[in-house]
């Protein structure tokens, strides 16, 4: 056990219950709150893993942008404020069997896998590094991904435009 | 640092990602759930972009392309919950099941 065996378990137990919290909490704007817990540990994780330049990435995206977005989402939809009911539908001992399921067939095969791997944190992650390595040998991708954010924004904007879905106003 | 603790970590939050998306009735808590499953897969590509020492960084790489996935597909799905919501006033999932089979009993 080294020291970063110990803080990235307290990462990882504070990321597992705030994402347990974000799936069973009756109040969807705690909900939203909860996930920025999550992705704050996440974002340690990835700090402990020397990836810098991913944990800020995810800092900025995750909790800047997308939490902000979901917010906005439940405020548009008129979610209440408070706790509701019916929050979670029919079939939730199901899920939670599947959910459960998911979980320990994935952890069993990855430890029988992995049990005995070591990860040598020795070398330092920084932007410098991944910034060459996005800009030389996975600069296409990054293009195309510029493209596919641009269709995303023209197709959100023309699915909220008022007019659509009122048949015939047009 | 053992490989283990990400690679447990990250199936921990998948499955959790997965009991939100069956378990949940509001849409924006199932895109939540989603987000989950996004970066349990994140925590793997990081892990196993460390544990392999990769000169390129395809793993971290990857996982910058999925962020930005992420942001993509957060932004058409609550656009999509948006206009359910302006036509049907609600965003609970189990009501919307306008193209759903009708029962059995009800067809004959």
């Amino acid at each position: 056990m080294t020291a970063q065996d110990v803080v990235f378990a307290l990462l990882g137990v504070i990321a597992i219950g705030s994402a347990l919290l974000v799936v069973t909490t009756r109040n969807v704007v705690r909900a939203a709150l909860w996930l920025v817990v999550t992705f704050g540990a996440v974002a340690g994780c990835y700090l402990v893993l020397t990836a810098e330049l991913v944990a800020w990435v995810q800092v900025l995206i995750y909790v800047g942008a997308i939490v902000v977005l979901l917010l906005f989402g439940v405020m548009l939809t008129r979610a209440p404020i408070g706790p509701m009911n019916q929050v979670d539908s029919g079939n939730r001992p199901v899920a939670m069997l599947i959910g459960s399921a998911t979980a320990a067939t994935l952890v069993t095969l990855v430890l029988q896998a992995f049990r005995s791997a070591f990860v040598h944190l020795d070398r330092p992650g920084t932007a410098g590094v991944l910034g060459a390595a996005v800009f030389r040998t996975w600069v296409l991708p990054f293009e195309l991904l510029s493209v596919l954010l641009l269709a995303a924004l023209v197709g959100a904007i023309t699915l909220t435009r008022p007019s659509v879905g009122t048949a015939g106003s047009r | 640092m053992h490989l283990a603790l990400p690679v447990v970590l990250a199936a921990l939050l998948f499955g959790i990602g997965v009991y939100g998306v069956l378990a949940r009735r509001n849409a924006v808590l199932v895109l939540m759930a989603v987000e989950l499953m996004l970066n349990a897969v994140n925590i793997n590509l990081v892990a196993f972009d460390v544990w392999l020492r990769d000169t390129v960084h395809a793993g971290q790489s990857l996982t910058l392309f999925v962020i930005a996935l992420a942001a993509a597909e957060v932004g058409i799905g609550l656009a999509i919950v948006l206009q359910v919501y302006r036509l049907r006033t609600t965003v609970a999932i189990d009501d919307l099941d306008q193209l759903a089979e009708p029962p059995q009993e009800a067809k004959r």
